[in-house]
């Protein structure tokens, strides 16, 4: 429990470490720190854009989502729209045929009962002509009489 | 210690251990002898720094900014530690470009310095004394002190270190005459009849900064080694009462010193870094 010459020595053995400490040992630890501290903030700055940049492209997606489904909408409502249009073209149509065929038929069916009424009114009064013919053979002029036929004829009908 | 013929009274004991190694080969008689420098404690506490620098160098030299080693990692609280001790404490970037790494180099030193009370009581001044006898001495004068700090020199010498620092800071910061402004007009006002109390209170204070930051860790430390002392001599009775006092007082011991040894490194540590930090603020 002496004071001697150790004071001294030990007193610059003291500021020989801290030298040392300084020059060779705190800047590169510092240096190291700091830089770990910065690639750190760093980290935490890209993981911050990275969930904006996330958010962002979710609203994004719903967005073209609700685009999607609008269009969709447009084009079965279009698609609809024009089916049913077709439909009734083809309805219009359709009956149009229906009408002209009807009206067709009708023409044939009156054009066939006059050439049957034409051909009856012929042959009765061939028969007639015929029937006369037998009752007054002897009488009857088929030449004197044609006028008079005609006239018949025109009658019957 | 053991020398042929007689084993060592408790008193011859104790004595020899708490004897340093000098350039004597005695021990001082004097209590302030210039002239004696204690071998043991320069020793240890050289290797000691050296292996500190060496161990704090290597972390620094490999140190990444990517992903740490354990080594760099305990390194790296450290610095930290005092990194931010140093920052809360002295408010000047510069000064603390060399306080800082200072404040580093003494917690970490004083702590492997006052680590060594860990290691058995005898172990290395035994070892000591084979080699002394080995070369021919005598080797109740093989004396050997392993715990630098608990050597008061060696830990006046490093508070006195601080003292200088605060010297060198007072004169930079303040300048000469601010500093010498400074010794005369505080603590008690700026007026002629005044000036000799203030400079006498300053005076005093420096030197009770100086003596109490050294005697804290030297006290501290050598009453540990005391009583470990002590407790070697319980197991020395070579009873089974001793054995087992030896046992338990010693591990409980050497358990609670384990934080001794770390809070007086920090007590050093951080009045280090005090009281530079008071040599920057002005009165």
């Amino acid at each position: 429990m002496n004071l001697n010459a150790t004071l001294i020595a030990q007193l610059v053995v003291f500021f020989i470490l801290a030298w040392f400490t300084m020059k060779f040992v705190w800047p590169p630890i510092v240096k190291a720190l700091d830089e770990r501290a910065s690639k750190i903030a760093d980290g935490l700055a890209a993981a911050d854009k990275a969930k904006t940049d996330l958010a962002l492209a979710e609203k994004k997606v719903v967005e073209e989502l609700r685009k999607a489904r609008e269009s969709a909408g447009d084009v079965r409502t279009s698609a609809e729209k024009q089916a049913s249009q077709l439909i009734d073209e083809a309805r219009t149509e359709a009956s149009r045929i229906i009408a002209a065929a009807r009206e067709a038929a009708e023409q044939e069916a009156g054009a066939a009962t006059q050439r049957a009424k034409e051909a009856l009114r012929d042959q009765v009064a061939h028969l007639a002509v015929a029937g006369a013919e037998k009752i007054l053979r002897r009488e009857i002029d088929a030449k004197v009489h044609a006028e008079l036929l005609a006239n018949l004829k025109q009658e019957l009908q | 210690m053991a020398t042929e013929g007689h084993a060592p009274t408790a008193s011859e004991y104790v004595i020899h251990h708490l004897t340093h190694l000098n350039n004597t080969g005695h021990a001082q008689e004097n209590i302030v002898d210039w002239s004696v420098i204690n071998i043991d404690s320069m020793f240890y506490s050289i290797v000691i720094g050296a292996l500190t620098v060496f161990g704090l160098w290597l972390a620094a030299r490999k140190a990444t900014s990517g992903v740490p080693g354990r080594f760099q990692g305990i390194v790296e609280i450290l610095v930290d530690m005092v990194a931010d001790q140093a920052k809360g404490i002295v408010h000047s970037a510069e000064s603390r470009r060399f306080v800082a790494p200072l404040a580093l180099t003494v917690f970490v030193w004083i702590f492997l310095m006052n680590a060594m009370d860990l290691l058995p009581v005898d172990l290395l001044p035994r070892i000591w004394e084979s080699v002394y006898a080995a070369g021919g001495g005598d080797p109740a004068h093989a004396y050997m002190r392993v715990v630098p700090t608990a050597d008061l020199s060696a830990a006046l010498g490093m508070s006195t270190g601080v003292l200088l620092l605060c010297l060198y800071y007072n004169i930079k910061i303040k300048g000469i005459s601010g500093w010498v402004h400074e010794l005369f007009t505080a603590p008690f006002g700026s007026h002629p009849l005044l000036y000799p109390i203030n400079f006498a209170m300053q005076i005093i204070e420096f030197v009770a900064k100086t003596v109490s930051h050294g005697m804290r860790l030297f006290g501290n430390m050598y009453a540990g080694e005391l009583i470990f002392i002590l407790i070697a001599l319980l197991g020395s009775t070579a009873t089974v009462f001793g054995f087992l006092g030896h046992v338990i007082a010693g591990s409980i011991w050497a358990i609670f010193h384990i934080l001794i040894i770390t809070l007086q490194a920090f007590i050093f540590m951080m009045l280090t870094l005090v009281y530079v930090g008071q040599a920057h603020e002005s009165h």
